[in-house]
């Protein structure tokens, strides 16, 4: 076995990897950026190398700059993690070349499944279904038509040079066909200049479900069965589970064997994954072969019990896969969060800065039977950087049903304390809850069709709400105890704490009465009802692990004016406890509406404005650029939403500005 | 007999109606509680206790003597926040605009000198419209016996302002001579001369809410301390507040049991210093976790932003915080900041809380503006009243100390009892590259020697450890230990007893 292995990645998958290695005994090496020189990795690698400048071209993915550290230090073999230079052919053979091993596919398997138009050849020769379609040069529309009609509608009618949704056109009969060959075509030359159109299967209800492959030197190759990744937001995943919700066992086999062919038709080594686009028939057809470890690949070990950087480190060295394909059962139920430093209330801006608390869930076996994960790079008081991917940590939880290991994620998150950026913590908490994610009837379409407007909190069902109420009105009790215990009260008339409450959260009004005795209180609804609460929670402490009728209930406390503001379950509630008085004079305060945000540009950091762009009175189209703001020694460009006229500048260059200062106003 | 038990009863509730339902109605329809109803709010339930609920004015000008309502225009009391006493007088709006009168401004004065006498905090709630027009200069005469008032009171009792209404001309130096100021957003305003005045005068067009409103107070001028959304709020923010502050210049800072760790370790501050000296970073996250339970009520959020004042608890107990805040001008000290600053340190030096300063001060801010406005005496007020405070005084420096400003930040000079710095530090005349440009005036043209020279004055001064060998740092501690050591320093000086030479009184450069 290697001695010492370096890792040419950084953030959480390096020191994924690092774990692995330590607990085979292997030395590991660590290489970093400026940017890194305090980062996680970095502490947990036996050594490191500092390799450059923060960006990534001029340090992570500098092919010379990793040799050289890998000379420096003597390791025998790279796992280059995902991303940077794991899927970089000349990076293999840099290696090959320096008799260092690489830890993942030989070079041949990278290159043949890099391009998109030689693997899908691959595949289909190698008995892999792929997306049925024409890629040569379609004449006119007759022939579209002809060739859609073989195809199957409906059909997707593509711009050879597209993108972005441009010169795409989905046709369900021979004469949307017609049509759409000659609109995609029209726009195609106008926008890309290049009229080249092709022709395939539009899959419908489309699930991303991908099947993870194992295999060594010396022939054998495994499936570990898939994972399914279709909530994603732009193409870019955010939760994936495995099993799918959605395979049976027999289309589970067939893609499993065609993945394995596919890997043995490219003398595949290493881990891998094949991709594939299945429809709401179960019909799947291969998308790309990713020829590494990939980002949620977590999930499969937890159903599997394999450790996959292991065992990617074993085949490198030459040994043999320890198990057979018949060896490899389901075990459970998995799920994985990408928690991103994404602000989802702020159309998911990425977010930097200074972790001021990060505080994950406690990993391993929960009380409830099932396991928590949390794959991370991040340490509190550390900086998510802006030159980097924005993912903080990958949360997983295990259970034995799909049901339980959702219920142990929404635990999980509910515990998960992050705070000095914005994040997607509340967006998939949120997730967590909602009905069609819950049922598993979902599509690569998930996000867009439910959350069209983008993500404003999630909304609580009246159940959890009255179960909010009872817990912020028990510890309101005892919040409010303490303060009476304050030194200098006048003897024999002190203030005494009553047992009625009004809690009002999320527009609604709960009258209770507390009764409250050695292990906890019950509190009692007016119109009814009633919950038990205990808990172990003082004033003060920002995370409330509360029992209420004996389930848990986790809630993140701040403190407002006369109550709590409480995170839970992808919901940030102002919650208020009152007496039956103070609550009926609040009554009377009038409710001041947000200013419309719309019609302002909000500084969105704290920063130096370095050029205000436009003048009073001007019209600015949609994405003109309107100021330019500086922080953390970076210029931002901020750029109109929509089209508008600037009534009013409140800044100038020069002026220093906080956070959601008014910078111009909008007519 | 009942009939007359019954006619108290009678009179009392003629009393608490004020100006009867139609206006208490109007109030509301402000966005307003009455004086009544604010009270209710301050107090504990049940604990107020009404003085001079019958009092009437004794006017006889303009048909005055026809209208003499129970209370006239203001209610006064006692009761407890918290079990703890205080004294209150809130102006009823609905009584002739709760304007003052001679006989209203008897029942201010009344509960005044009872709150001097028994020890306990005057809470003011102002929402009147002025002096009463029908009593002249009597009226005129009551506003200056509230006056006389506030200034014997101050520094024996804290006293604190709340702006729920109009407080216009004469009236506003009454709150103005208080500790603390609060007004409510959109439904308060404050100011010497209104806009009709200023109009006919310079004939500048303002609105009230521009002139005086709470977030001109707030932000553009220092007269206010804080502001809040709606009067519900600022009520029971001001109960929070009372739970901070003694109730005189006779007792210490209250105690409350607390659940936080004493010696609790915060790793993430180890990191707080960015690797980059002219990076900024947010001074609040070292306050919020030094504090027990990371509670910590600001003073003056809204206005010289490059210091920190308020009140945080180590171990229960009140301790008064001043912090320099790299976020805003680099935190440099300039006019502003120091009055600010001076300002918080002397109530809590009058009133035996404890000072905590961290400091981060590249200087003093440059500049004709800050010349011609008179920073030399601004700043040194601030130094002057570190320097005359005796309470408990715990200096920790994370980053610059630099210059005369150094000394400003509650230095060891200045009667310092811990002054701690991290590691961090940099304890200088100032900065290396200013320092050189001077020192070495000659080789300024060779950027190669300069650069050597730079790095030697960094190696030499960038530390704490010159101030260190000379006594002027106690210690230089881990920044992780930061909440441990402050509590034991302050542990340690529960029993501090320090005085000053006699005098009248001093001659701050005001």
């Amino acid at each position: 076995m290697f001695k010492k292995i370096l890792i040419a990645n950084r953030g959480e998958i390096a020191c994924r990897v690092i774990k692995s290695a330590q607990k085979m005994g292997i030395r590991t090496v660590a290489v970093y950026s400026d940017a890194d020189a305090h980062a996680l990795h970095v502490k947990m690698a036996d050594e490191a190398v500092h390799i450059g400048p923060p960006p990534a071209n001029q340090s992570y993915i500098v092919i010379d700059k990793i040799m050289d550290a890998i000379r420096q230090t003597g390791a025998e073999a790279v796992h280059p993690g995902y991303g940077f230079l794991s899927e970089n052919m000349k990076f293999a053979e840099a290696l090959e070349k320096e008799g260092v091993a690489f830890i993942g596919p030989p070079s041949p398997a990278i290159e043949s499944m890099g391009d998109k138009i030689t693997s899908k050849k691959i595949a289909q020769e190698a008995g892999v279904s792929t997306v049925p379609g024409y890629m040569g040069l379609i004449e006119d529309a007759d022939e579209a038509v002809k060739i859609s009609e073989e195809i199957g509608f409906p059909v997707m009618i593509k711009a050879s040079a597209g993108g972005g949704g441009k010169g795409m056109r989905i046709a369900w009969n021979a004469e949307e066909a017609r049509e759409g060959f000659q609109s995609s075509k029209n726009e195609a030359a106008n926008s890309f200049g290049d009229d080249r159109i092709f022709i395939e299967k539009f899959v419908t209800q489309p699930r991303h479900i991908e099947i993870q492959v194992l295999a060594d030197k010396h022939g054998n190759c495994v499936y570990l069965h898939e994972r399914e990744c279709s909530i994603q937001r732009r193409n870019q995943k955010v939760i994936e589970e495995a099993p799918s919700p959605f395979l049976d066992e027999a289309t589970r086999k067939a893609m499993g064997e065609q993945a394995c062919a596919l890997a043995k038709a490219v003398g595949y080594t290493s881990a891998g994954t094949v991709e594939f686009i299945v429809d709401g028939d179960k019909n799947f057809y291969f998308l790309e072969m990713n020829t590494r470890l990939q980002v949620e690949h977590p999930v499969t070990e937890l159903i599997t019990g394999v450790d996959l950087v292991e065992q990617m480190i074993r085949v490198a060295d030459g040994e043999k896969l320890p198990f057979t394909q018949k060896d490899l059962k389901i075990n459970g139920w998995a799920i994985e969060n990408r928690l991103y430093a994404e602000d989802p209330y702020r159309n998911f801006l990425p977010s930097i800065g200074r972790l001021t608390r990060y505080r994950p869930p406690v990993e391993g076996p929960t009380d409830r039977g099932g396991i928590v994960r949390n794959d991370t790079g991040v340490y509190e008081g550390g900086e998510i950087s802006m030159y980097y991917d924005p993912m903080i940590a990958k949360l997983c939880t295990w259970a034995p049903t799909r049901a339980e290991a959702i219920e142990e994620m929404r635990l999980a998150l509910d515990t998960f304390e992050v705070e000095g950026i914005g994040h997607n913590l509340p967006f998939v908490g949120a997730v967590m809850d909602h009905p069609r994610f819950v049922s598993g009837d979902i599509t690569t379409a998930f996000i867009a069709e439910e959350y069209p407007e983008g993500f404003q909190g999630a909304v609580l069902d009246e159940e959890l709400l009255r179960r909010i109420a009872a817990a912020t009105a028990a510890m309101n009790r005892v919040a409010e105890i303490r303060r009476t215990r304050i030194s200098g009260r006048l003897g024999n008339h002190e203030r005494h704490v009553g047992e009625d409450w009004v809690v009002s959260l999320q527009g609604q009004d709960y009258a209770v009465k507390i009764a409250a005795d050695r292990d906890g209180a019950t509190v009692s609804f007016a119109g009814g009802g009633k919950h038990r609460v205990t808990s172990d929670w003082t004033p003060g402490d920002p995370l409330a692990r509360l029992e209420v009728d004996r389930d848990p209930l986790v809630l993140k406390v701040g403190k407002i004016p006369s109550g709590f503001r409480i995170r839970c379950r992808g919901a940030d509630l102002k919650v208020h406890v009152r007496t039956p008085r103070q609550a009926e004079l609040a009554q009377l305060m009038p409710e001041k509406l947000p200013p419309d945000t719309s019609k302002f540009l909000l500084c969105p950091m704290p920063g130096l404005i370095v050029k205000i762009a436009v003048e009073e009175g001007q019209e600015v189209q949609e994405g003109q650029a309107l100021a330019t703001v500086e922080a953390m020694k970076m210029e931002n460009i901020l750029r109109a939403e929509k089209r508008g006229v600037v009534s009013k500048i409140n800044a100038a260059a020069g002026d220093s500005l906080r956070v959601d200062d008014v910078i111009m106003e909008f007519e | 007999m009942k009939d007359i038990l019954s006619e108290l009863e009678d009179r009392r509730a003629q009393a608490r109606l004020g100006g009867g339902q139609r206006r208490i109605d109007a109030q509301h329809a402000r966005g307003k509680l009455t004086a009544r109803e604010r009270i209710e709010l301050l107090l504990d339930e049940g604990s107020f206790e009404e003085f001079d609920m019958f009092k009437a004015h004794r006017c006889v000008d303009f048909g005055m003597q026809e209208d003499r309502p129970s209370g006239d225009g203001v209610v006064t009391g006692w009761g407890t926040v918290n079990g703890r006493m205080v004294y209150v007088f809130s102006q009823d709006f609905t009584v002739f605009g709760g304007s003052l009168s001679e006989t209203h401004a008897e029942k201010i004065c009344k509960i005044m000198d009872m709150a001097v006498q028994n020890g306990a905090p005057v809470i003011g709630i102002n929402d009147s419209g002025g002096a009463r027009i029908q009593e002249g200069v009597a009226s005129l005469a009551g506003y200056a016996e509230v006056f006389q008032r506030n200034i014997m009171a101050s520094g024996v009792v804290p006293q604190i302002s709340l702006i729920m209404g109009p407080c216009a001309g004469g009236a506003v130096y009454s709150p103005a001579m208080t500790d603390f100021i609060f007004m409510v957003k959109d439904s308060s305003y404050m100011f010497v001369t209104g806009p009709d005045v200023v109009k006919t005068v310079t004939n500048e067009v303002v609105t009230a809410e521009q002139l005086g409103g709470a977030s001109t107070h707030t932000k553009k001028s220092p007269v206010a301390e804080g502001a809040y959304e709606n009067d519900v709020e600022a009520l029971a923010e001001t109960r929070r507040l009372i739970d901070f502050l003694p109730l005189s210049n006779r007792e210490k800072a209250p105690v409350r049991p607390f659940f936080d760790d004493v010696a609790r370790i915060e790793e993430s501050l180890d990191t707080l210093i960015p690797a980059n000296p002219n990076q900024p970073y947010d001074m609040k996250e070292l306050i919020v976790k030094v504090a027990d339970e990371g509670d910590f009520f600001e003073i003056q959020k809204d206005f010289a932003g490059n210091i920190i004042t308020g009140f945080i608890r180590i171990e229960g107990q009140t301790v008064g915080v001043v912090a320099n805040q790299p976020m805003v001008l680099a935190g440099c000290l300039d006019i502003d900041s120091s009055r600010k600053a001076a300002r918080f340190v002397r109530f809590c030096d009058a009133f035996e809380i404890p000072i905590l300063t961290f400091v981060d001060v590249p200087g003093f801010l440059p500049g004709t503006g800050q010349e011609y406005g008179g920073v030399i005496k601004h700043g040194a007020k601030l130094l002057f009243a570190y320097g005359e405070a005796t309470v408990p005084k715990v200096t920790v420096i994370t980053r610059k100390a630099y210059g005369g400003a150094y000394d400003v930040m509650a230095s060891k000079h200045l009667r310092g009892d811990f002054n701690y710095a991290w590691p961090t530090a940099e304890i200088a005349v100032m900065g290396a590259k200013g320092a050189v440009e001077i020192l070495y005036r000659s080789e300024l043209g060779d950027p190669d020697k300069i650069a050597v020279r730079t790095r030697d004055y960094e190696d030499r001064f960038a530390n704490p450890f010159v101030a260190a060998e000379k006594g002027f740092i106690d210690e230089v501690i881990q920044p992780r230990s930061t909440r441990k050591r402050v509590a034991r320093a302050f542990a340690s000086l529960r029993s501090k007893k320090l005085s000053n030479p006699w005098k009248k009184h001093d001659n701050i450069p005001l």
